[in-house]
């Protein structure tokens, strides 16, 4: 499933990314799901509870997850899956990332290298958890045509 | 008797497409059990090859986490909702200077758990 973001929006990400620095961000995707493609319309920052190890994990806390869900759901839209950054390490999933994803979720993977952003990847994980599978990302500029990136 | 089980939208695709399905039980071990019985591909996803609830899924019995009440064994009754709740994790490898947690998100799910019952 492809999954469309504005540019304003990723560069959201960046932001945050850069900000969290050399910590990990992570936040939520909001959007709704239209014609089989996932439509970004917002993202959702939230607070990495992994005070333990935060340059190379994040966590999300099932209230947070709750809270987001409810924001989402009052504004009539969908969680659509999730983002977050790897300090100094490519926009590629760990095993760790994959050990604890859940299915049909969007994984936005960003890199920041040495406070700069870098990459930006998407990712799904596969029916039978064994992999990661790189999910097609088109970026657009209002009013102007699609780029097409991937997690490959 | 049955309870009502909301299954989150990830999880839909294993589950008939529902967002939410009634399923027979006294505990909540119980229902997930009837649960994945009935959508034998949820399984995988709700629980580790020990056997085990992966430590990413929480279950709410309405709006009370089960691990601050009686956990698997906690009772439900016909009137009550249970929701699965993903927490969500990841993140970057192992390298200098970012140590994991021994144990990883388990322990520390379970210190998260203990602290916020003090």
């Amino acid at each position: 499933m492809a999954f469309e973001l504005q540019r304003k929006e990723l560069e959201r990400i960046e932001k945050e990314g850069v900000a969290s620095y050399p910590e990990e961000c992570c936040g939520m995707l909001l959007g709704k799901e239209q014609d089989g493609r996932k439509v970004l319309s917002d993202i959702l920052p939230l607070n990495n509870a992994r005070e333990d190890s935060p340059r190379n994990r994040f966590l999300i806390l099932p209230e947070d997850f709750v809270r987001g869900e409810r924001e989402a759901r009052a504004r009539g839209l969908d969680i659509l899956g999730f983002y977050h950054s790897h300090p100094d390490h490519p926009a590629r999933p760990s095993d760790y990332d994959r050990e604890h994803a859940w299915p049909w979720y969007t994984y936005l993977i960003l890199a920041v290298e040495k406070g700069q952003p870098r990459d930006m990847t998407g990712w799904l994980l596969s029916d039978e958890r064994a992999s990661f599978l790189p999910e097609e990302m088109t970026i657009s500029d209002e009013g102007t045509k699609f780029e097409a990136r991937s997690g490959t | 008797m049955s309870v009502k089980v909301i299954i989150p939208a990830p999880l839909r695709q294993y589950a008939g497409k529902s967002d939410s399905v009634l399923v027979d039980g006294q505990t909540v071990d119980e229902v997930l059990q009837n649960l994945t019985e009935r959508y034998g591909d949820l399984r995988k996803h709700l629980y580790s090859d020990e056997g085990k609830l992966r430590s990413f899924v929480n279950i709410y019995r309405n709006d009370e986490d089960i691990r601050y009440l009686d956990k698997g064994s906690t009772a439900v009754k016909e009137t009550d909702v249970l929701s699965i709740v993903p927490s969500i994790a990841g993140g970057g490898p192992v390298g200098p200077g970012a140590p994991a947690m021994a144990g990883g998100l388990s322990l520390l799910m379970k210190a998260y758990c203990e602290r916020k019952m003090r």
